[in-house]
């Protein structure tokens, strides 16, 4: 130790221990600058249409020409009186109702047997998220062929099974489209919210099933009333997916019906479809396209609600 | 209920046993988590399986109870066999988690009345099932709360409702004390043990904590290793331990355990261990010197850490439980003369652990 006079009083400056703060620690910088490439593709490719067709529900524009006429709600309200649309927004509502209710049942009850111990659940696990992963052109083309009205594989099962008296023409027949439509929809949908509701139950603590085992409940019980009421907000989420991808959804219905037979199977996407690109009535088009937006925002904001309300704590 | 008074609970049950196994494994893998239990519950007692963690209580109860399928072996309950396809339901059992497991999106009363729901109670019935055992727990005016709304003591006393509830020929309480904070854990004893005197149930309880066990239970089998190393009342075990595990396990401080010659280990209990002078004129004294290394002051007790002059090995100290009625200084560093009765040693085979009689 030096002290008192000896001490030496100069100083070199002394080295720097810390290391200077980089771009990398800068997160006020670095993280819009990472956000900026999603940002950009959101707004160019879902922003500005978005807003488009806000705007184009509102006029009478039309493909063959670069006028812009502002005609108020005049799009919407011939769209009330419009039969076709009527049938479109019912099929859409229809399709959307019952293919949810179908996913639901077939997702829980997939769940359950994948919870249960088995061998080759693995592969089975993963074989079923097969219909959620292939791209929908592809699998709508193969369901096309499943329905064709000359080879359809069903008709020729039943045929063998000798549980088919005539023939079934799948597209030919609006009932039976809606069938051939529903059934895609439920194919595609179910493997997803199958994994939804299998993460939820993996949520519900061990101890609690095994309390209602040792209560006697037996496995109806226990399902509608320890899992099930476990389960509901994952499933509120599980189902408001499904409702926005169902009520949204083109091209299941295009590439199986083009919503026909005689128009029957439109949905919403499908006749703003025709009507905005095909027909050339964009102001038309888009205010079919913009009308479900409502609907589901004030569906979403239920459905979430309700899950927050039946989020339970221990 | 079935059963209002308790049977006499003999020192040695002769009889056939309420809950009974007989040779009772369970594998998994190569751990055997219980390896051949022979456990016999009268009916009306109450037996608590006490042991360190790891020591397979926890999966014989769940065996009992039939969430876990034995690897081999029998079980009994009221002299019927369960063990191969009785589902828990059938078993006439009701359990209590550590969890309490109540279901989180329901009442307390719709917790309580869960186990009537499943057997179909009729209704009026279930309204005043539900009330009594509400009202054995004090849980009267917290009927129409959540879980999520009770505290633990209160989560605790449901859990413990809903299990009442049905009348089941056989309570299994795993470790149900152990969430619950210190004070209010020995009320919730006091009460548990009330009860079970109350309703006459046949109660299988598990915990690793020896308190509970030695408060509680009719008897106590000291598990370790998936074995029962021994089966007794609470004062025959901790009295006279069959091995040198359950002599080390019960007891806080544990027995002292010193070499006695070759092949022959000495116990005495810390409490038994007093300064000579303590004992008065009494004869039939063993002595040892004891150098005191650390006193600790515990209220109620001095603790005397230290080792035995005579002993050649000194790895483990020797501890002297001395009540504070015992004004005699003990000071750091010091040896000092302390003894412990003859009758109070316990020999041990220093090879194989078990207990042995005193070496001539």
């Amino acid at each position: 130790m030096s002290s008192g006079p000896q001490a030496q009083v100069t100083l070199a400056p002394p080295a720097p221990v810390f290391a200077r703060r980089t771009l990398a620690d800068r997160e006020s910088v670095l993280g819009p600058l990472m956000l900026a490439p999603a940002l950009v593709y959101v707004i160019l490719l879902v922003g500005v249409p978005f807003v488009l067709a806000i705007l184009l529900s509102f006029s009478s524009a039309t493909a063959g020409s670069l006028d812009f006429n502002w005609v108020g709600l005049r799009n919407f309200t011939r769209l009330l009186s419009d039969p076709q649309f009527h049938r479109s927004l019912g099929n859409t509502l229809r399709f959307m109702l019952v293919s949810q209710v179908l996913v639901m049942v077939l997702a829980v009850t997939a769940a359950h047997v994948l919870d249960a111990a088995f061998v080759g659940k693995r592969l089975v696990r993963s074989l079923l998220l097969l219909p959620w992963a292939a791209p929908v052109a592809l699998a709508s083309m193969a369901w096309v062929w499943i329905f064709d009205s000359t080879f359809s594989v069903v008709n020729w099962t039943l045929k063998v099974l000798g549980l088919l008296p005539g023939w079934l023409y799948w597209f030919g027949e609006p009932g039976l489209a809606t069938v051939a439509i529903i059934t895609v929809h439920v194919w595609r949908m179910f493997p997803f919210a199958t994994v939804i509701v299998l993460a939820g139950m993996s949520a519900i603590p061990q101890d609690i099933r095994e309390a209602a085992v040792v209560d006697g409940a037996g496995f109806f019980r226990r399902l509608f009333h320890v899992n099930l009421p476990m389960l509901l907000p994952v499933v509120t989420v599980a189902v408001l997916f499904g409702v926005v991808f169902t009520a949204t959804d083109f091209s299941v219905v295009w590439l199986l019906t083009r919503g026909g037979p005689y128009n029957s199977t439109h949905v919403l996407a499908t006749l703003a479809f025709q009507r905005g690109i095909l027909g050339a009535n964009l102001g038309e088009g888009a205010a079919v396209a913009l009308f479900l937006l409502p609907v589901l925002l004030v569906a979403a904001v239920v459905m979430l609600r309700l899950a927050r309300r039946a989020e339970v704590g221990t | 209920m079935s059963t209002l008074t308790r049977p006499p609970i003999t020192e040695e049950p002769t009889a056939l046993g309420y809950v009974e196994t007989r040779g009772l494994c369970k594998h998994f893998g190569d751990v055997r988590a219980v390896d051949g239990v022979d456990l016999c519950v009268m009916e009306g007692e109450f037996v608590v399986l006490l042991g360190p963690s790891g020591c397979g209580k926890t999966t014989l109860m769940r065996m009992i109870a039939g969430l876990e399928r034995p690897t081999a072996g029998e079980i009994y309950i009221a002299g019927e066999r369960v063990d191969d396809d009785v589902p828990p339901r059938a078993r006439g059992i009701a359990m209590v988690f550590q969890s309490y497991a109540l279901y989180p999106h329901k009442t307390a009363f719709q917790n309580i009345a869960f186990p009537l729901e499943a057997a179909q109670v009729e209704r009026s019935t279930l309204r005043r099932k539900v009330e009594w055992a509400a009202a054995l727990f004090g849980l009267e005016r917290l009927l129409d709360r959540h879980p999520r709304q009770l505290s633990g003591g209160e989560r605790q006393r449901v859990a413990l409702a809903r299990a009442v509830v049905r009348d089941p020929r056989v309570f299994l309480l795993d470790e149900p004390l152990s969430n619950l904070d210190a004070k209010l854990r020995a009320v919730a004893r006091f009460e548990l043990k009330q009860l079970q005197r109350q309703l006459g149930t046949t109660t299988i309880y598990v915990t690793h904590d020896q308190v509970e066990a030695m408060g509680l239970g009719d008897r106590i089998a000291v598990m370790d290793k998936g074995k029962i190393r021994q089966i007794g009342t609470p004062r025959d075990v901790y009295d006279n331990p069959a091995d040198t595990f359950v002599a080390t396990f019960l007891g806080s401080p544990p027995m002292n355990l010193v070499e006695y010659d070759e092949r022959t280990l000495v116990g005495f209990r810390p409490e038994h261990f007093l300064p000579r002078e303590a004992f008065g004129g009494e004869a039939d004294l063993v002595t040892y010197r004891l150098r005191v290394r650390e006193v600790e002051y515990l209220g109620s007790d001095r603790l005397a850490y230290g080792y035995l002059e005579e002993e050649r090995r000194s790895d483990q100290p020797v501890i002297a439980a001395v009540p504070i009625t015992v004004t005699l200084p003990i000071a750091e560093g010091e040896a000092y003369e302390f003894a412990v009765r003859r009758r109070d040693l316990r020999f041990f085979d220093a090879r194989t652990g078990l207990r042995k009689p005193a070496p001539s």
